[in-house]
């Protein structure tokens, strides 16, 4: 930066006290220049996610006192393996959310794409080819749905309801929901171990690291934080926000590709339907993550922690003898929770 | 400006309040969160009498109308309708009373007829209850017959009138109420001539029935045919109200701007550069017509016009939001093309925008990441954004701009309007422009900060900058500008160095009058 005429960041200094209202600008001055301390600050701009932490703390701590097999290694394997690929799908869907959009479609998208995995395995080819293709797949049709809600402006909403019934009406049309088995055993990603941890744990863990970082510290993480924020204001500024909304939903699309892998390979068989009410517990995660639905905010640690969170839920659900069918109305009351205090907190109500 | 008219307790006998007025204002004041809107108005008006209301755009005209139609509550003073005092707590209270406004956007339903629209809440009934429709058409049709309408059909949709005759249809629905007071905001502003002519006769007509005509218009030339007094309102403070032989267009004019310019704007003189932008007979569709002006470095030239005279037009066309369809742009004797923001922001062009809540800032982000967020390539290596230099540059802007914050990280939604201003204004310094286009710079900020913008200004042309100013408060165009250009409809109609720009010839350029001042 660098006004005209002077060096380097010297624009000259605000003399608030030579105009004839001091006295209010000072008075204003006292009462918010207190500064708060790094915790205080680190405690408001990672509310969201600390929360999620301390109430997966509480749940691991108190059914673990109750029941000790809570912990064992089976069962936390099949609360972070077998939920990492809704943790996976979350961060693209935590990305089209902050960009002020939204994907009901994705549930059915995983289920095309595990198909199509499934169905490439079958007839022999190799798994580098069959794990590639889904996830192409998944950013091309996601980026024709990006394409249609930049560039045609039609509300993501519509496109997306829409791209659900052509994707589910077709998969159900073209494989009758039949059940895909006898898949090669070095196809079945989900299942690898690396240091000994199942890799949708390494997955999940990376991913949500580097996209972390790459949302918080790059250029292009910031702008998709301004498109959902002030879409005018972005495009003021000369972000070019149509290309940035398609190549959301392209992210998008990669991770509903890597999610599809993930839960096709959990077991030695697909069923080639798609899984139920899967597109809500992936918006959920984001919401319940911190994600507001309004754009703008949000991070994609609190959605990974939110899917886990659901998992854990799920799971202690089972070990303290009550139905799983409690699971769907806890999750529900947690997003209503998190909206009242998401709008609590930016003043909309008292 | 040696005759600065309009004292606090003018004794004049247009002021004193008459024993029979039908609405009388004592000492209203109005504030809305720290903001006060109106300070102490009082006034009257009379049974058959038209009495205008004047004042610039944020005089308080609009709240002042408002709450004597019963939309806001004023927070001290009193209201008299008919010598009683009142406390209207909704508009349908006031409509009780008999007093009706008929607004800018009229409020009609479009899909229901002219007589359903004119007894919508109060149609005659029949016996048991049902609604009498043979009695309601025939009584629209002796109201609009009364407002000399005879073509319009009661049974018509209202979504197929002109606009003309939907404020009829407002009109003759506020008279099936019982108005004995009828309040008119701006009612000729989007009526072509001819509309104009007849709203005129009919208002004439009402008045001549004794109904009282509270009249909001910026046009002199009906002021002064139709009205019988004329209440001056500034900075939401009451400046005069005098009968209509009394004044002349000038005076009415120095009465809605005047003031001591000098202790608010503190004007200062550097030395002007070379000319840095320059239009020729630049064209945006129909909203911006063969407009040429060039500024210099150092210089702040001021844009004044009405509401919608085409300002914030020109301001996107040279910016890029709304390219330029045919003319010329130079920018330092260069011609240049400016298609999208972008490229005008890459050419140096910085515009803070009228509206600072819908395309300034980014209100769910953080005073560090809105100060960078024109600036992030030159902000970031490679991929990444360099987070120390970034809060630096906040700091530092927070600093030199005196934005009062606890810190960088405070999100913008925050901030004070002043505040959140201050921090659009360092964005679009953070290019480093050449150019600073300030669209309504201090619309809705308190007097401090606006203070604090006006020597910000003064400050950023004694290092070169160029500043475009465009304002709605006339004081503050005056006050600031080297040099003020006067737009109507989407023209420049007339162009004033700082010595001619006086408030009656910039005044009367805006309101679409001869001038005979300037040359």
């Amino acid at each position: 930066m660098s006004p005209p005429g002077g060096p380097k960041g010297e624009y000259p200094r605000a003399q608030p006290e030579g105009t004839p209202v001091s006295s209010v600008a000072s008075a204003e001055m006292l009462e918010r220049r207190p500064t708060r301390s790094p915790l205080a600050k680190f405690l408001e701009s990672h509310g969201q996610e600390l929360v999620l932490l301390a109430a997966l703390v509480v749940i691991f701590v108190a059914v673990g006192l109750y029941n000790p097999r809570f912990l064992g290694s089976n069962n936390l394997n099949a609360i972070f393996a077998g939920n990492a690929y809704i943790a996976v799908a979350a961060i693209g869907m935590s990305l089209v959310i902050i960009s002020g959009h939204i994907d009901v479609s994705v549930g059915a998208l995983i289920g095309v794409l595990a198909t199509i995995a499934g169905t490439l395995a079958v007839k022999g080819y190799s798994p580098w080819v069959c794990w590639a293709v889904p996830v192409l797949c998944g950013m091309v049709v996601n980026a024709f749905i990006g394409v249609l809600v930049a560039y045609a402006r039609i509300p993501s909403i519509v496109v997306t309801l829409g791209m659900l019934s052509v994707l589910k009406g077709g998969l159900i049309s073209v494989t009758g929901g039949a059940w895909i088995s006898n898949l090669p055993q070095d196809f079945l990603i989900a299942q690898m171990r690396l240091f000994g941890m199942p890799s949708p744990i390494w997955f999940m863990l990376i991913l949500t690291a580097v996209m972390a970082l790459w949302m918080k510290y790059s250029g292009a993480g910031r702008a998709i934080y301004a498109i959902g924020g002030n879409g005018d204001a972005a495009r003021a500024v000369g972000i070019p926000i149509e290309r940035g909304t398609v190549l959301v939903f392209a992210f998008h699309g990669f991770f509903a590709g890597l999610a599809a892998l993930l839960l096709a390979t959990q077991l030695q068989v697909i069923q080639s339907t798609v899984p139920n009410g899967l597109e809500l517990s992936i918006i959920t995660a984001s919401v319940i993550g911190g994600v507001s639905i309004l754009g703008g905010t949000g991070t994609v640690i609190g959605s990974t922690l939110a899917a886990i969170l659901f998992a854990a839920i799920g799971s202690a659900l089972i070990f303290v003898n009550v139905s799983a069918y409690w699971l769907r109305s806890v999750v529900g009351l947690l997003i209503l929770v998190t909206v009242l205090a998401d709008m609590a907190r930016r003043g909309r109500i008292n | 400006m040696a005759n600065v008219v309009g004292s606090l307790n003018p004794e004049s006998p247009a002021d004193a309040p008459a024993a029979n007025a039908v609405v009388e204002l004592i000492g209203i004041s109005k504030s809305f969160g720290p903001v006060k809107v109106l300070k102490d108005v009082s006034f009257d008006v009379r049974p058959g009498e038209v009495h205008a209301l004047l004042g610039e755009n944020g005089a308080g005209k609009s709240t002042l109308i408002k709450i004597i139609a019963g939309v806001h509550e004023p927070d001290g003073g009193s209201l008299k309708v008919a010598g009683e005092a009142v406390r209207f707590r909704s508009p349908r209270e006031a409509r009780r009373r008999g007093v009706s406004t008929v607004y800018q956007e009229l409020l009609l339903f479009p899909e229901l007829t002219v007589a359903e629209n004119i007894f919508l809440g109060h149609a005659p009934r029949l016996a048991w209850g049902g609604l009498d429709w043979a009695t309601m058409r025939s009584q629209a049709r002796k109201l609009l017959d009364s407002l000399d309408s005879h073509d319009l059909d009661v049974s018509a949709k209202v979504v197929n009138l002109s606009v003309a005759n939907r404020q009829r249809v407002e009109i003759a629905k506020a008279l099936s109420q019982d108005a004995r007071v009828l309040i008119m905001d701006e009612p000729t502003a989007s009526l072509a001539e001819a509309d104009v002519r007849r709203l005129m006769l009919v208002v004439k007509a009402l008045r001549a029935r004794g109904v009282a005509i509270i009249y909001v218009s910026h046009r002199m030339p009906e002021i002064f045919e139709l009205a019988d007094r004329v209440t001056v309102l500034r900075d939401g403070g009451f400046v005069g109200t005098k009968a209509i032989g009394e004044v002349d267009r000038s005076m009415l004019v120095s009465m809605m701007v005047g003031r001591s310019l000098d202790q608010m704007f503190p004007k200062v003189h550097p030395t002007l550069g070379p000319v840095v932008l320059e239009l020729r007979d630049v064209s945006h569709h129909r909203e911006v017509q063969h407009a040429s002006l060039s500024v210099r470095a150092g210089e702040i030239l001021g844009i004044a016009g009405l509401v919608g005279s085409g300002r914030t037009e020109l301001a996107l066309t040279i910016f890029g939001i709304t390219p330029a369809t045919s003319g010329e742009i130079l920018l330092e004797g260069r011609p240049v093309k400016i298609d999208s923001p972008k490229t005008g922001r890459d050419l140096g062009i910085s515009y803070v925008p009228e509206d600072r809540g819908l395309q300034g800032l980014v209100k769910s982000m953080t005073i560090r990441e809105n100060v960078s967020l024109a600036n992030l390539r030159r902000m970031s290596r490679g991929l990444l954004i360099r987070f120390a230099e970034e809060v630096r540059v906040a700091r530092e802007a927070i600093k030199s701009l005196g934005v009062r914050t606890r810190g960088p990280e405070q999100r913008a939604r925050e901030l004070s309007g002043g505040n959140q201003q201050k921090v659009v204004i360092a964005k679009w310094l953070e290019v480093g422009p050449k150019v600073l286009i300030l669209d309504e710079p201090t619309r809705g900020i308190d007097v401090g900060a606006k203070a604090e913008i006006y020597a910000l200004m003064g400050r950023l042309t004694q290092q070169g900058l160029a500043i475009i100013m465009i304002s709605s408060e006339l004081p503050e165009v005056l006050g600031m500008s080297d040099r003020v250009l006067v737009m109507n409809a989407g023209a420049i109609v007339a162009t004033f160095d700082r010595a001619e720009a006086t408030p009656a010839a910039v005044g009367a350029a805006m309101m679409r009058v001869e001038m005979a001042a300037a040359a």
